[in-house]
């Protein structure tokens, strides 16, 4: 299976995940192994960065994965453009999911502040991963402008409500020049094969995880079927028609019209 | 206990319902209707509630009448459910920080009132930063500041300790009295995070029963201080009633009116909710409306199923047993070997200047040993002053 590559970066995994809502950090170490993801978001607000006791980043970066900063939390440009400085500092890499969402219910990210943050953030020197709606013309201005992906969301974060946005995502797919990962609201296994199947690059799966009876089982059960989606879309899918094929009475008269 | 002359001037003092705000909706709405709809709920009203993915007031009535008690299994696992799914398997801890338990306010519950004979003590900057040590020896990293209410505990008194306190925490909220705007919006850029007013009760008349003397007495200017708390842009806002001092069903329907009207327009602002029972406290009341533990889990789960956002607080004032089984029922935060007296932390020989008895005062380690047991991890930190970098 070819490898995902952002801004030259190389995965051999298309699952990414995350490291929040898990009953220890055992149970999340490991679920992240099973899931052989390579590449895990933690929120700065959950990093204890004065204390260095953090029991989540140690072992996480002995195994060698990549962490991925998430500016979860702020509200705004401004506030996201600091906190991923600070985690950059932090954490030592210039790598930064931006999230913005002002709304805290929903999460629902703010498009017009997320391009305005993206923008400075790729000036001074940041690999960005902005998560967006699944709205097609932004993802375009975020590749215009430098992101080296797109994160547009499956349904709202944390519901399991699947590809909600599938229709929008099957553009965004089709038009893109980056990667596009599918980031929230995937809940069963069989959300990620399908987003897989419709060409995503990659899907990020947390909460369908971490809030599992067996955390670990289901990042296996995640495994698979972001490898079998991917596999069926390499292999070329057959279309799914919904009309029978025309009758050959029919056939023989409209191919003896003249 | 009331006289003539402090009624006629406490009545001079109240504060005209504002359009728009809080307070319009409870002047327009009529507590006895309010009351008679939640004990005509049917066991339809309640099957149709239990259907829903989203919830309104009404539904949420339905699910804490009498009709929805058998269906309490049902509902707690719901609860359960919905809180592992927008939560996670965590519970934040947090600590009280009881900077005054000076008062010039007259509450029938409450020990800090002005005329129980407590020894009554402010907290200076010395005295302050000995009770930060204490509890962040324990481990906490978010902090609630309480005190009375004073003119010497105002303003000038949070803006020398504010910056103080907040040097030593990611998160750092306050439970004191109601303030306006422009106060507010001032505390946040030295660090505040959230604010707490509860209500108490809903209901008028049973508010001026309660709270007999001082500012706490003017009604609407309670009533709308979260409405200026959003209007401020603050990024927490916590409601509350004291159960046990009105119908509790009817208080806890207004309080959930109360949440929907705030998230309607104060949308960039997260929200929790508080329904402590009334504790006994120094020359403390019986309560009017008794809520048994049984009738306590409904209340915890219908909130959850109306909202599955809304975060939840359990206190100390339950007991240990009863807070073992909720760690699962719903709730997000908890805090743990909290001291109501200011000063508690550094110096425990200071008992007799307690809020209220606290029920459950088991060590922070137990507290976490029994969060764990019920295979939840317990998060300290959920916030970074990096995002409320103004």
């Amino acid at each position: 299976m070819p490898s995902l590559l952002i801004a030259g970066h190389e995965f051999q995994s298309r699952l990414f995940t995350g490291t929040g809502k898990y009953a220890s950090a055992n149970a999340m170490m490991d679920s992240i192994t099973a899931s052989e993801s390579e590449l895990v978001t933690l929120s700065l607000r959950r990093m204890d960065l004065k204390h260095q006791t953090d029991n989540i980043l140690q072992p996480l970066q002995k195994k060698g994965i990549k962490l991925l900063p998430n500016t979860s939390g702020a509200r705004t440009a401004k506030e996201a453009i600091f906190a991923a400085e600070l985690a950059r500092e932090a954490l030592e890499t210039n790598w930064v999911k931006l999230e913005i969402h002002p709304d805290p219910r929903y999460l629902m990210p703010d498009g017009m502040e997320t391009l305005l943050a993206a923008e400075a953030l790729i000036k001074k020197g940041f690999v960005v991963m902005p998560y967006v709606h699944a709205d097609p013309v932004l993802c375009k201005r975020l590749e215009e402008i430098g992101c080296q992906c797109v994160m547009p969301l499956g349904s709202p974060i944390g519901s399991n409500m699947g590809l909600a946005s599938r229709p929008f995502l099957e553009i965004i797919i089709e038009q893109s020049r980056v990667p596009v990962i599918v980031d929230a609201g995937i809940g069963a296994p069989s959300d990620a094969a399908l987003a897989m199947e419709i060409g995503a690059d990659a899907v990020l799966v947390n909460t369908a995880m971490a809030a599992a009876n067996q955390p670990s089982k289901m990042a296996n059960a995640f495994r698979l079927a972001v490898e079998a989606g991917r596999m069926a879309y390499e292999s070329g899918l057959g279309e799914r028609r919904i009309q029978a094929q025309a009758t050959s009475p029919l056939t023989d008269f409209i191919g003896a019209l003249s | 206990m009331i006289d003539v002359a402090s009624h006629k001037i406490r009545l001079l003092e109240q504060s005209p319902a504002v359009e728009g705000q809080f307070s319009h909706f409870v002047e327009s709405t009529d507590w006895h209707a309010m009351t008679q709809s939640h004990q005509e709920k049917t066991e339809q009203d309640v099957l149709r509630a239990l259907s829903k993915s989203k919830l309104n007031v009404e539904d949420f009535a339905a699910l804490i009448s009498p009709a929805a008690e058998p269906y309490l299994l049902e509902m707690a696992a719901k609860s359960e459910q919905l809180t592992l799914q927008r939560f996670g398997k965590t519970l934040s801890l947090f600590a009280p920080l009881y900077l005054s338990n000076t008062c010039a306010n007259e509450c029938t519950y409450c020990g800090f009132s002005m005329s129980n004979a407590i020894k009554r003590l402010t907290l200076n900057e010395s005295q302050v930063e000995k009770e930060i040590a204490a509890i962040k020896d324990k481990g906490f990293d978010h902090i609630l500041l309480v005190t009375g209410e004073t003119n010497k505990v105002s303003m000038p008194y949070f803006e020398r300790m504010l910056p103080l306190i907040k040097s030593h925490f990611s998160q750092l909220s306050m439970e004191v009295q109601p303030l306006n705007s422009e106060e507010y919006k001032r505390l946040q850029t030295i660090g505040l995070d959230g604010v707490l007013v509860y209500q108490e009760t809903y209901r008028r008349k049973t508010y001026l029963e309660h709270h007999l003397r001082g500012n706490k007495s003017n009604f609407n200017y309670r009533l709308d201080a979260p409405d200026r708390i959003g209007q401020a842009g603050i990024h927490k806002i916590g409601l509350g009633v004291l159960l046990g001092l009105e119908d509790w069903r009817t208080d806890s329907v207004m309080m959930a009116h109360h949440l929907r009207h705030l998230q309607k327009r104060y949308w960039r602002s997260r929200f929790s909710v508080a329904f402590p029972r009334i504790r006994p406290c120094e020359g403390g009341i019986v309560p009017k409306s008794i809520i048994t533990d049984r009738q306590l889990v409904q209340l915890i789960a219908a909130w959850r199923l109306f909202d599955w956002d809304v975060e939840m607080s359990l206190s100390t004032r339950e007991s240990p047993e009863f807070r073992h089984h909720a760690v699962r029922m719903g709730f997000t935060t908890m805090s743990a070997e909290s001291k109501t007296q200011p000063g508690g932390y550094a110096d425990d020989a200071q008992a007799a200047l307690e809020q209220f008895e606290i029920s459950d005062e088991r060590p922070v380690a137990e507290i976490i040993a029994m969060i764990r047991s019920q295979g939840r991890e317990v998060v300290w930190k959920n916030w970074d002053p990096a995002l409320s970098h103004v």
